[in-house]
This record gives C-alpha cells, structure tokens and sequence, in this order.
C-alpha cells in the first residue's frame, strides 16, 4: 500500500497573526491585516496596501549568524520552519539527516535584499556589496538555510510556480514520503515587500489600486478590482503517517488526501482553463467525491474573470451553491509562493476546530456567481474534508484534498 | 621602519561580529588568537566579507590565498598588517 503523508507540525507567519493560535484566532474574529504599506514609501505607486506581517523582530527568532545573510522573507520563512519542527515535537538531531527533506515554494527569493544590494553596487560600488548576496537574493535560498539550520540532507528542492506553489510543494513533499522519506518540511513563506518586488506585482495588472483597506481586496464581488499582495506563508512538517506513528507523534492535523496540477492552455486557444481538470483530478486522486467535500478555500484571485472561472468550476463540480466556499487570504493578501500553504494550514485548523473562517470585507458574491460564500463571521460545521485551490500567474493551476485521519 | 599595526584582535572581532554575526556559545572577547575560525563559527564566506570590508575601508590588496590559508585570527591579522606595512613601505 502507498504511504500515506499525513502533517504534523504547522509554522504561520502571516500579516494578521504571528504564530499559529495568533493567526487562528484573528482568522477566526475576520480580523485583516491589510493596511497602508510601511515598509517603504509607496506614496507614488498606483496601489498603496499590502498584508505587512506585524511585531516580527528579527533579533528574537534568528541567530545573530544567520542576520548578516538574510532577506526578511527567509527570516520569516526559518521562523516558521523552526515553529513547525517545534509543533510537531520533531527532534532532527535523532533522526537520520539522509531521511529528512526541505521542499519550499518560492518566487523572486530575497528581492528586498537584492535590491538593496544592486542599490549598493550602483551607487557606492562593488566593493559595498555584501558577499553573501551570492546566496540570499536567490529564489532556492529558504529550502536551503532551513535544510542547514535543521540539518536536513535527504531530498530538498525549490518549486516556483506563483501562488500554485504553496500546493505543488506540499504534493512534491507526498512524493518524497511515498518513496520512502519519512519527513518532509514543507510549504512556503514568500513576500517581497520592497519597489523592486513592488513594481513587478503592479505590472501583472492585477493589483488593487483602492487606498481603503477594507475594500482593497473583494474577490467574488461586484467591487471586485484585484488583489493585494502580502507576505508571510505557512511551514508545514509532513510525514509519513508510520513514520509519524512510530516515532510517537502526538498531533496529525490530517492527511494530503488528494492533490493535481494543471495547466491552463495558451491564451485565445479557446480551450477552457485548466481549474476544473486540476479539482477533478485532485479528487479521483484522493478516490472521494465532490460530495465528499466540507469546504472549499478557494484562490479568490479578485480579478472579475478569474473569480467567475473559479466560481464556475465549483458550480460545475459541486453543483450551485453546492459546497462552503472561504477565502481567509483576504485578510492577508495573495502571499505568492506562501498564500496556498498558509490556506492549506487554515484548512487543516478549520478540520481540527470544525469551524470555516469568513471571507473579510465581502458580504455576497456577486450577481451570477452561485457560491455559497462564507462572510461576515465564522461557521461551525462538522467538517472531515477540504478541498484548497490555487492559481498561479502565468497559467498555474492546482488542487489539494486534505482529510482528517 | 616597523610599521603599525592597522588591525588589531578586537578591531577584527569587531568586523566579524558586524559583518557576519556572533555564533551562538562563542566568546569573541576570550582568548581566540590562535583557535580557528571554523571553531569560532565562521566559514569561508564570513571571511570573505570581512576581508572585503577591511580591503575597502582601508584601501589595502589582500593577496587571497594568503587569506585563504590563514585559518585563525592571529595568522589572518598577520596577513592584514604585513600587506599593510608593505603598503605603506612602497608609499614611503
């Protein structure tokens, strides 16, 4: 029988909480962390609010070696890491290094970093260039500082797929356990809070440009107008479920029960995109049915055509107004290589508590989109199964079940 | 002519600890001349920046496999102040 990958440790690092029960909580009230950028003067952009992860002082969670080669993000990321190995009540140091792997999802890796590096080598010279630019601007860099930090050798790697990625690594982490590796860190913590990270969000087209945060993000509405970027994500510690058994490990939030990736055909083909193929398949895989599912989180992109692609994909795969449908990333923002793990962390939360978190700042979808859209406050139900979707930039689609065990 | 000294022990602790940070359960300000840089927490790229710092700052050429085989401070700030006393014997 296949192994079975099960996630036993979660590490969140996200703009409306720091830490899981803090995020959970404020997830929980609808509490958004959205708000006017500080990070850097973003007066003159066209959009002005970004999902800024509040009270992180880098002193109190990363090691004074570790600052000098740093970017925020991966500072960020490591903390989350260290969380997740903590929550599982994993010890690396007794675990074979060879069986334990780092698969992270990514985008511009440390883009505030290398900004101010190149910003170093324009105006001041090469010389002011710091040697560890080498390393802490590159996309693969979190996978490896948490592979070194933990002392994880066994199979690692980096996947850049936009905001598809925070699923496409955890379903790469189900491959690595189902070839034997019993432990898997896993997820993502991305952001690029800076103008150079700053201008390439703006030139997607697809940012919000409203300066009231509470209406800055409104997927699935009429207001709809894009998105806002954030930063933050989520660590996750997968494992085989022997493995975790074995070992004595005391918590699995549940079980990466179905996973699928697709990819959309090329614009003006006329082929429809590929969403619809992704939940089908992530379903067949996880051998359950649409019915089976409790709840969607779902990628709620905020652009008017791609919240009706999504919301047409669920009416078509779970009927109208079929299943629960959430959004919590709009209280966070779109995390890039970060967001999906974050929801997938969410959704196994909401499994645990029974309870789906609202969709902030939207009180009805839309005319036409027959979504059974969870807004104002939370909603208990019995809950044994979610599905979590994601879309990435550039035609990325992916699908996760997680189950309860 | 002797020349001075450019770099001293805590001047280079100093930079190490400002350009590369301090390892955790290492004493800098002990007795670390002669224990190696790999004991103090500090790899080839930790080196690397601060020799880039210290070239910069003071205008100095570091010949980089002297530097490359100077495994703890004493033999580092040894390289340091001879190319500096070199230096400062061609401006003389």
């Amino acid at each position: 029988m296949t192994a079975r990958a099960v996630v036993t440790g979660l590490g969140i690092v996200a703009p409306n909480g720091l830490g899981t029960e803090e995020y959970w909580a404020a997830t929980l009230a609808g509490k958004s962390g959205l708000g006017p950028v500080t990070r850097f003067d973003a007066g003159r952009y066209p959009s002005r609010i970004a999902g800024e992860v509040p009270g992180f002082v880098p002193e109190e969670h990363i090691p004074s070696r570790l600052l000098p080669q740093t970017d925020h993000m991966t500072r960020l990321a490591l903390t989350a890491a260290g969380w997740a190995v903590e929550d599982a009540a994993v010890d690396p140091a007794a675990l074979d290094e060879y069986g334990m792997g780092v698969v992270t999802a990514a985008s511009g890796g440390g883009v505030e970093y290398g900004q101010r590096e190149l910003q170093n080598l324009w105006s001041r010279g090469k010389e002011y260039v710091s040697a560890y630019q080498s390393f802490a601007w590159f996309y693969a860099v979190n996978t490896g500082q948490i592979s070194i930090r933990h002392k994880m050798r066994g199979p690692s790697g980096v996947l850049v797929t936009e905001q598809a990625g925070g699923l496409d690594t955890l379903g790469h982490a189900r491959r690595h356990v189902r070839r034997g590796i019993p432990l898997v860190v896993s997820g993502g913590v991305d952001g690029a809070l800076c103008p150079w990270g700053w201008v390439a969000q703006i030139a997607t087209g697809r940012l919000s440009t409203a300066d009231d945060p509470d209406r800055a993000y409104l997927p699935f509405t009429d207001e709809a107008s894009g998105y806002v970027p954030g930063e933050g994500g989520a660590i996750l510690l997968v494992e085989d479920a022997g493995a975790a058994r074995a070992r004595g490990a005391e918590r699995i939030y549940g079980e990466i029960a179905g996973y699928a990736a697709t990819f959309d055909p090329r614009p003006g083909s006329g082929r429809p995109p590929g969403l619809r193929r992704a939940v089908e398949e992530a379903l067949a895989d996880a051998r359950m049915t649409a019915a089976e599912v409790d709840v969607v989180f779902a990628d709620a992109a905020g652009v008017p055509e791609l919240d009706r692609a999504e919301a047409d994909t669920l009416t078509a795969v779970f009927g109208p107004y079929g299943v629960p449908v959430t959004a919590p990333k709009t209280m966070t923002g779109r995390l890039f290589g970060g967001g999906a793990s974050l929801d997938v962390a969410a959704a196994l939360l909401s499994l645990r508590d029974g309870v789906v978190p609202p969709t902030a700042n939207v009180t009805a979808p839309a005319d036409g989109l027959a979504l059974d859209l969870v807004t104002g406050c939370a909603r208990e139900a019995r809950l044994r199964t979610a599905l979590v979707l994601a879309r990435g930039y550039g035609g990325f689609n992916a699908a996760m079940v997680v189950r309860r065990v | 002519m002797s020349g001075h000294t450019l770099i001293d022990l805590p001047e280079l602790t100093r930079l190490l600890r400002e350009c590369a940070g301090e390892e955790e359960g290492v004493d800098l300000d002990g007795d670390v001349l002669d224990t190696a840089f790999m004991e103090l927490g500090y790899d080839s790229l930790a080196l690397l920046q601060v020799i880039g710092c210290i070239q910069r700052d003071h205008g100095i050429e570091l010949d980089e496999d002297a530097v490359a085989e100077a495994e703890t401070p004493r033999a580092l700030l040894d390289v340091i102040n001879s190319a500096a006393r070199d230096a400062e014997k061609l401006a003389a």
